[in-house]
């Protein structure tokens, strides 16, 4: 038999096992929401701050600016931390100011992956990326890598810089996936990142860096702010 | 207990001897099973919302099964329109094809797997090797143990009863130009600078798959490492493999299971990667695999699931706190039991997968403390699952009923004598005042040697005189 025509025989026994008992009434639909624990802010100060100290309780850099100052924050970080190569989707809300804070340390995610894999696996220092949301619950940030950002940016380089807006909080994961509808339409791949990668699987002992970017941090832009000429 | 000889659920009990035998690695397991569940009960301060959120996660978990073959088909569907190809497997071997058939159509000689314990049952590692095909683990504890032909003895840290001194040594030997270390740090940097070349260069990516989600078709896996997150991105192909038992039907019934998944496993309120694969790389993404296939296994769950009795073990979402919590377990270790899934799951959930023949003792390592059931972050009530497998292993099925794999296979005719003896005698009551009368006079006669009983304690003998006679006497 061909691997196909198996597969439909073992899907025709299974399905048929699991049809051939007694069938049980449904339970009625769960109630997510009233299951869960009430929800803080999404927005404001307060929420600012908790979101800025639970994101650095796991590991993650987080550096308040203004949409005005983030390119200038970003140079900073670069010339601190020596970056000689930074990655950047175009396109992005980002990329019109990305040449102005970076300079020649700027480099463009252009082509696909396998013409691109030698270079981002050995000669990128750090990539940066938009953020889709951050959750204050948890303190983590919600990417959907896409055409422009491809979602190895965020994982290969050791340093993965996001810019998160303040406006895109939400109090937690559950609020924004249904204020936003997820269900209607996920991208490829959506993401729940919460500081930098890491592990415990030798004696329980705590490592940052274990397969995914060794740092994350986080330019947290405060756009939700009135006065900063900037709309919320 | 590394190396050439593989643990066996039959030789339970000779293996959890030897654990017991073995204080370093007791002591290992201590101290670990105490801190996981030290920084668990830090997760779940507010009784009352842990009650509420536990009950929220049971009932999703009970109205997924409760629908599975309708969530099946419609997460067939809509990952198939996504252009996922589904494959179904009845047993291990089935689901080894078809990772030999993908593998063979791409001339893949290598594959990258992130942690997946389905994968572990079907021993992908062992017969994708068979057929001169190298499947790399790369989360780091099982890296670990693949590096030194060992098995993991945790469902959520594998390689817990390795030091670091084991893994300066197995690193020294097996990575070409490591560096001998005990520093942790170090030891992870060179894990993941041996692991980075096999990610950019494997043309096919393996994982498990922690939920499947009907409505939306995702795939959805937890991790902290990042490995997951390279398996799924970086080859040309992504192979998922899971349990038909792994399907919830709606995206928003994901955020209390993971948060129950993530304070019940480790003690974290939220893990480094939640990833959610929906379908492989549309027209001008720059990457992401091309091909995505999800290979949906059965291997017994279908008997539990026919069984209102048992359909309850399939609603488990692999944290292990019942094994943290299990006081057998911390002693005797994970690779006692000689299973892919160790502890108080393992015990009702290996029934299912191998028979109760060889298992048949694995239901019997449980004091009934009940830890195990209070626990369970979606409500198995594993205690009385463990008393129906025994009665199972140990009875006749009953004749209305379909029979599990070698239902009965445990029983034996002096147990069954001796409990037809004891009913015959407790249910008539001049007979059993004759032989009490008997048994308290010819006491001195008990045998000294009481099988099991007489192991570890003085025989049993009868008193002087029954309870009854007494009462009659101080009545005259």
């Amino acid at each position: 038999m061909t691997p196909d025509t198996e597969s439909m025989r073992a899907r025709a026994a299974i399905l048929a096992r699991l049809r051939a008992a007694p069938p049980v009434a449904a339970p009625a639909s769960p109630d997510v929401a009233a299951g869960l624990a009430a929800d803080g802010a999404g927005s404001g100060d307060a929420a600012v701050a908790d979101f800025a100290a639970c994101a650095r309780g796991w590991r993650a850099e987080v550096i308040e600016t203004t949409p005005t100052r983030w390119p200038a924050v970003l140079r900073d970080l670069a010339v601190a931390r020596g970056l000689r190569s930074v990655l950047a989707g175009r396109d992005t809300e980002l990329a019109a100011r990305l040449p102005e804070a970076l300079g020649a340390r700027l480099r463009w995610y252009d082509e696909p992956l396998a013409a691109f894999k030698p270079r981002l696996f050995d000669a990128i220092d750090a990539g940066i990326t938009t953020v889709r949301g951050g959750v204050v619950e948890t303190g983590s940030l919600v990417l959907w890598p896409d055409v422009r950002e491809p979602r190895t940016l965020s994982l290969v380089p050791p340093l993965h810089i996001a810019v998160l807006c303040a406006s895109t909080l939400h109090p937690t994961l559950y609020r924004m996936m249904v204020r936003e509808r997820w269900a209607d339409g996920l991208p490829t791949n959506a993401l729940l990142v919460t500081g930098p990668s890491k592990t415990a699987d030798i004696q329980r002992l705590l490592v940052y860096g274990a397969h995914g970017p060794k740092q994350l941090v986080i330019v947290l832009v405060r756009d939700d702010r009135d006065g900063t000429g900037v709309p919320a | 207990m590394s190396g050439d000889r593989q643990p066996r659920p039959q030789d339970f009990k000779v293996q959890s001897r030897a654990a017991l035998a073995d204080p370093a690695l007791r002591a290992s397991f201590r101290s670990a099973m105490d801190f996981l569940v030290d920084k668990r009960a830090a997760q779940f301060p507010d009784i009352g919302a842990y009650e509420r959120l536990r009950s929220l996660g049971t009932r999703i978990r009970e109205h997924a099964l409760a629908k599975l073959p309708e969530l099946l088909e419609r997460l067939e569907q809509n990952l198939t329109a996504l252009g996922v190809q589904v494959h179904w497997a009845e047993t291990p071997s089935d689901a080894n094809r078809i990772f030999l058939d993908i593998a063979a159509r791409h001339g893949a000689q290598a594959m990258v797997k992130g942690k997946s314990m389905v994968s572990e049952e079907i021993e992908l590692n062992r017969e994708m090797a068979a057929h001169g095909i190298d499947c790399v683990e790369t989360d780091m504890g099982e890296y670990i143990l693949q590096l030194d032909g060992d098995r993991p003895s945790h469902i959520i840290m594998p390689a817990i009863h390795k030091t670091k001194a084991d893994v300066s040594r197995i690193f020294a030997e097996k990575i070409p130009g490591s560096a001998h270390t005990e520093d942790v740090d170090e030891l992870i940097a060179i894990g993941r600078r041996a692991l980075r070349e096999r990610f950019r260069d494997a043309p096919i990516g393996v994982t498990g798959a922690n939920f499947l989600v009907a409505e939306t078709g995702s795939l959805v896996l937890v991790e902290n490492e990042g490995n997951g997150r390279l398996c799924t991105s970086v080859p040309e192909v992504h192979v998922a493999i899971t349990g038909i038992e792994k399907v919830i039907e709606r995206l928003e019934h994901l955020p209390p299971l993971y948060t129950l998944l993530t304070r019940s496993a480790t003690g974290q309120a939220v893990t480094t990667y939640l990833n959610i694969v929906t379908g492989p790389r549309r027209a001008g993404e720059k990457d992401g695999p091309r091909e995505v296939h999800l290979i949906l296994l059965d291997n017994g769950r279908t008997q539990a699931w026919r069984d209102q009795r048992f359909r309850a073990t399939l609603q488990c979402i692999r944290c292990g706190a019942c094994m943290n919590h299990c006081p057998v377990y911390t002693r005797v270790g994970g690779l006692s039991y000689g299973t892919t899934y160790p502890g108080p799951i393992g015990a009702i959930v290996s029934p299912h997968l191998l028979g109760l023949d060889a298992t048949r003792d694995l239901p019997t390592a449980s004091s009934l403390c009940g830890a195990c059931g209070e626990v369970c972050p979606v409500g198995i009530p594993i205690p009385e699952l463990l008393m129906r497998l025994r009665g199972a292993a140990r009875r006749r099925p009953a004749p209305e009923r379909k029979p599990l794999r070698d239902e009965g296979a445990a029983r034996s005719r002096a147990e069954t004598l001796v409990w037809t003896a004891w009913a015959l005698l407790y249910s008539r009551a001049r007979l059993y005042r004759w032989f009490s009368w008997w048994a308290t006079r010819l006491r001195r006669l008990t045998p000294a040697w009481q099988g099991g009983w007489t192991r570890g304690r003085v025989p049993l003998r009868p008193a002087p005189r029954s309870l009854r006679e007494l009462l009659a006497q101080r009545r005259r």
